[in-house]
């Protein structure tokens, strides 16, 4: 075996590694699952890490209720076929409990709300270490995210204050009611994903592929129009599209990308082509330039 | 394709973010949206060209003081290598960071601004980069159209780091001199034809042509236990895999090994990757491995081969590099992270401090501050298994941790 010729070699390589140190250093792991690529992916990586075991930690649902339903579908599927633990937490009654406040407007979203079920959860659970998928080329401030990240009782980052770490080895000493956020794949960029979708030939949800879509055009991007979740004014103007998503977070702040790649292959290739970052298409970001940094403080992923 | 990783150096305003980022906008790695997003700001800042120094700055904090304050990663491919460079910054109170950032590179660029030559950070930048022992180096020699693409002041930096050169512990290590300007894009990605006199590469084009073999520190091989794979099922009810990243050299089925500490010897009987079985696992690569015998092994053991051991041992000395706002101080005792193995350590001394800017060591030192180097003697709790550092990088470092704080405080590469 010729492990460390292939750049995706490598990154899986690095990634298992890490995936073996939470299991090692951490009394409770969770793995948070999204239902996107980037977790599934994960999930994907965990198993390999231990087989012939079984994953030795749960998966984490924090269900925004607005996810696409081929999500879950797949979610439920998946953790079915692996024989893994699967735990949700809904947003919903977090709003229920009065915890949070529903958005109200055009921007309206979910995905600030998903920090208080996630902190809560934690607590619940007593989980001290939290893998997620994030990658460091997703944003600017993710770009200085450590792959072991503590955070304070609060779920607050404190990028000022942050670990240095060194060659492979990895510090996960941590204090009661700290816990640790994990990236496994901090190194891999968008495309090293799909590459490795590929390669291995993961399944994936349907909506990562292109298909028919009843959208409409705002600030430039395609929206859902099949959802009640995304907000939509009479004016806006309802068409048919082919489409695909590049991300699966909360309908109402994931848009859709123009695309005929109905294959992992041609999606491959239209990443490689592509020329709008993967988080040009969550609104949530771009509504200050520094949205990321001020979401990681108060402890969202 | 192959990853290559690199570290790069530079004072404050040596164009470092610059460089980055035009080599990021020269290889169309810089996506629509980061690119319009760099062009409204350069021009509400009322900029006449593209700050691409926006590309990388990533916190609120760099944004507003304009300077870059961690370590951050920043990716881009070409056709023949996928590339991670750790933008680490280069003022004197954050050596912990050009540290952390040259410990996971195989190849560094320091700049230097033509203008103001090799100065004193530029000595720390190459200290570092050779105590790290990293294979190649390239020195840019920035802002070459402020001194009007002159032949002659690069030859003078060349000659000024040259002197440099021979101060250094690891001879063996190769050094480029490329002349540049980020700002304006010469001799980066593209060759430069303001400066014909200048006959090599450009900087990409010399990354592009780095061998795996001329950039990687290899030794011999040691695979630290991380996890012990037990599945209790019905199918593998008797199997007990050994979960690890394999360092140094490769290992193959039927090797005769040693497990450390307790040396018993056994033989490879099986490989996994996943559900696969392999003959051989090559270095780097984070496999199961089954032994012939039932014997004992747990997390923070070590496997060998039998007639290649590392050094057994429960004191040792090394260059250690001070991260924490604390002191340390002979009788304090830390938790020496080596690998994946946690043993306690007592500082029995400060054998000297050593200055990274070439400057000489100092005697006579009782205590370490943040970003001070020095050679210290630990005493341990139980002995470990390691290697000197310029043999082998992985299993020759160590970090030490407070156990108060958690805090990773410091580095260290034994001697």
């Amino acid at each position: 075996m010729n492990k460390d010729t292939s750049h995706i070699n490598s990154l899986e390589n690095e990634a298992i590694y890490i995936i073996r140190e939470v299991a090692a250093q951490f009394e409770r792991p969770v793995l948070l699952f999204s239902g996107g690529k980037d977790s599934i992916t994960l999930v994907r990586l965990a198993v390999k890490a231990f087989y012939p075991a079984k994953v030795p930690f749960p998966l984490m649902h924090i269900d925004t209720g607005h996810n696409f339903p081929e999500t879950i579908e797949f979610r439920d599927r998946l953790v079915e076929e692996l024989g893994l633990e699967l735990i949700v937490r809904n947003v919903q009654d977090s709003i229920d409990e009065g915890k949070v406040k529903e958005e109200t407007g055009r921007y309206a979203s979910r995905n600030q709300l998903q920090t208080t079920t996630l902190l809560d959860a934690i607590e619940e659970f007593k989980f001290d270490a939290c893998i997620g998928g994030a990658r460091r080329d997703e944003e600017k401030a993710r770009a200085k995210e450590r792959i072991f990240s503590v955070r304070d009782d609060f779920g607050q980052w404190d990028e000022k204050n942050q670990r240095p770490e060194l060659f492979d080895m990895l510090n996960g000493q941590i204090d009661l009611g700290q816990n640790v956020r994990v990236f496994p794949i901090s190194n891999w960029t968008e495309l090293d994903v799909w590459s490795y979708i590929e390669e291995e030939d993961i399944e994936i949800p349907s909506i990562y592929f292109a298909h028919k879509r009843k959208v409409f055009l705002r600030d430039g991007m395609i929206w859902s129009a099949e959802d009640e979740v995304v907000y939509r004014d009479d004016h806006e103007e309802v068409i048919e599209e082919l489409v695909r998503f590049r991300t699966v977070g909360d309908m109402s702040c994931t848009a859709a990308v123009l695309s005929e790649a109905t294959t992992i292959s041609k999606v491959v290739e239209e990443i490689r082509e592509s020329t709008i970052s993967e988080r040009g298409a969550r609104i949530d970001d771009k509504r200050s330039e520094a949205a990321m940094e001020k979401r990681k403080q108060q402890g969202y992923f | 394709m192959e990853v290559l990783k690199i570290a790069t150096a530079g004072s404050v305003d040596d164009g470092k973010s610059t460089l980055i980022g035009r080599i990021l906008y020269d290889t169309k790695s810089l996506t629509t949206d980061k690119l319009e997003a760099i062009e409204k700001t350069s021009k509400q800042r009322g900029y006449d060209y593209l700050d691409f120094s926006l590309a990388t700055d990533g916190l609120v904090a760099e944004r507003e003081q304009g300077i870059t304050i961690d370590v951050a990663h920043i990716y881009f491919s070409t056709k023949k290598k996928s590339y991670i460079i750790a933008d680490t910054p280069g003022h004197v109170e954050y050596t912990r960071n050009m540290v952390t950032g040259a410990s996971t590179s195989q190849a560094s660029i320091i700049l230097i601004d033509a203008r103001k030559g090799v100065i004193e950070q530029t000595n720390r930048h190459f200290f570092i980069n050779n105590l790290l022992r990293i294979k190649d180096i390239v020195v840019a020699i920035n802002k070459m159209d402020l001194v009007d693409y002159s032949e002659e002041v690069y030859n003078k930096i060349k000659a000024d780091f040259e002197a440099l050169m021979s101060k250094r512990d690891y001879q063996d290590q190769k050094i480029t001199f490329i002349p540049v300007s980020a700002l304006k894009g010469d001799n980066v990605v593209h060759k430069s034809e303001e400066m014909p006199w200048y006959k090599g590469e450009a900087l990409l084009e010399h990354l592009e042509q780095l061998n795996k073999a001329d950039i990687y520190n290899v030794g011999t091989p040691r695979f630290p236990v991380q996890y012990v794979i037990r599945p209790k099922t019905d199918e593998f009810h008797d199997f007990r895999g050994y979960a690890g990243k394999v360092y140094g050299g490769n290992l193959s089925v039927g090797d005769e090994v040693m497990v450390l500490p307790s040396k018993t010897r056994s033989k490879i009987k099986d490989i996994y990757f996943y559900n696969e079985k392999y003959e051989t696992a090559s270095r780097r690569s984070s496999v199961t491995i089954t032994l012939e015998d039932d014997i004992n092994v747990s997390r923070g053991d070590m496997i060998v081969k039998e007639n290649d051991l590392p050094t057994i041992d429960k004191q040792f000395t090394a260059n250690v590099c001070w991260m924490d706002a604390t002191t340390l101080t002979p009788g304090t005792k830390y938790v020496v992270q080596h690998g994946v193995n946690k043993v306690l350590a007592k500082v029995d001394r400060i054998n000297h401090k050593i200055h990274p800017d070439y400057s000489g060591i100092e005697k006579d030192v009782t205590e370490l501050k943040v970003n001070d180097i020095a050679s210290v003697t630990f005493k341990l709790n139980k002995p470990i298994f390691y290697d000197q550092f310029k043999n082998h990088r992985t299993n020759g470092s160590f970090i030490l941790i407070d156990s108060q704080s958690n805090n990773t405080v410091g580095a260290g590469f034994i001697q």
